[in-house]
């Protein structure tokens, strides 16, 4: 299930009218995550304070989504471009790969909700399958 | 058998009672057929399914849509017991219909898309967190029967 060049075309578009709110998205959707699916809060117990508005959730929602937009700028070659954030995933963080799916869900659930005449169903399966094409190079080092 | 608290059921038969069945019943279902092709496979008698947008224009999909929508119905006035409320119609999806219970899980995450789409940014954390409770409860009583 790998991006065609429509797929890229669709995300790129798609991302340039969404890209000059990729904080508060970013944002939005860490701090879904950890409401909705609460097992991911697993990972930030070194966090005081781990509610949904809490100023970590928002710092590292942005963290996370300049990943995201990073990606979309490495489009051709993510097991490349995202080499050393692989890395990161697969030796520091250990986050488990299931988790990129819970949060790749609260992000288009986000994107809906924020853009609801753009998300159309042709954006939403190019940007699932690009999603998972990321989680799928973050977790390229795991074994 | 599942807890539920009161702010949990009262936003469950609020989504429910709100929604507009004609509208989001297709729009769920058409979008599933289109971000999970493979589920099209369930479909072969339903005339065009080319491309999204004669998907989107399909009206025995639309009327689909519109029936399994309906078919939560029982769900909703039944919370405390999903699970057996959805026996029989989960036998049915596996003797009958022969539907691999991943799908479920699919179906439900474009609906609760669907559903942000209209909701914008009323669809809060809090209510996504109850809808997806719900729904999983649904998925689960409806692969249950399978063996």
């Amino acid at each position: 299930m790998s991006l065609n060049q429509t797929d890229k075309e669709r995300v790129k578009a798609f991302w340039s009218k969404v890209a000059g709110r990729a904080d508060a998205i970013g944002a939005e959707s860490l701090a879904r995550l950890i409401v909705v699916y609460p097992q991911t809060k697993t990972y930030f117990a070194h966090w005081k304070d781990v509610s949904p508005n809490s100023p970590n959730v928002k710092k590292h929602g942005k963290t996370v989504m300049g990943g995201v937009a990073d990606a979309v700028t490495k489009i051709d070659d993510l097991k490349g471009g995202l080499l050393s954030l692989s890395e990161l995933h697969a030796f520091t963080l250990r986050v488990d790969p299931a988790n990129f799916k819970l949060l790749t869900h609260c992000i288009l659930v986000v994107l809906a909700a924020q853009f609801p005449a753009d998300f159309t169903p042709e954006v939403h399966v190019a940007m699932d399958k690009f999603l998972a094409a990321v989680a799928r190079a973050l977790a390229e080092k795991y074994r | 058998m599942v807890e539920w608290s009161d702010q949990e059921r009262s936003i469950i038969t609020s989504i429910f009672a709100s929604l507009d069945y004609e509208d989001i019943g297709p729009k769920a279902l058409s979008r599933c057929l289109i971000v999970y092709p493979w589920t099209q496979r369930y479909f072969g008698g339903f005339g065009n399914l080319y491309n999204a947008e004669a998907i989107k224009t399909n009206p025995m999909i639309g009327a689909h849509g519109i029936k399994v929508l309906h078919g939560l119905d029982r769900a909703v006035k039944n919370m405390d017991d999903i699970k057996n409320t959805y026996a029989e119609l989960s036998v049915m999806h596996s003797e009958k219909l022969h539907i691999d219970p991943d799908n479920f899980r699919l179906l439900a995450d474009c609906l609760t898309i669907v559903i942000a789409a209209k909701m914008g940014t009323a669809f809060t954390a809090d209510i996504q967190a109850a809808f997806q409770k719900f729904l999983s409860v649904v998925v689960n009583a409806l692969g249950r029967q399978y063996h």
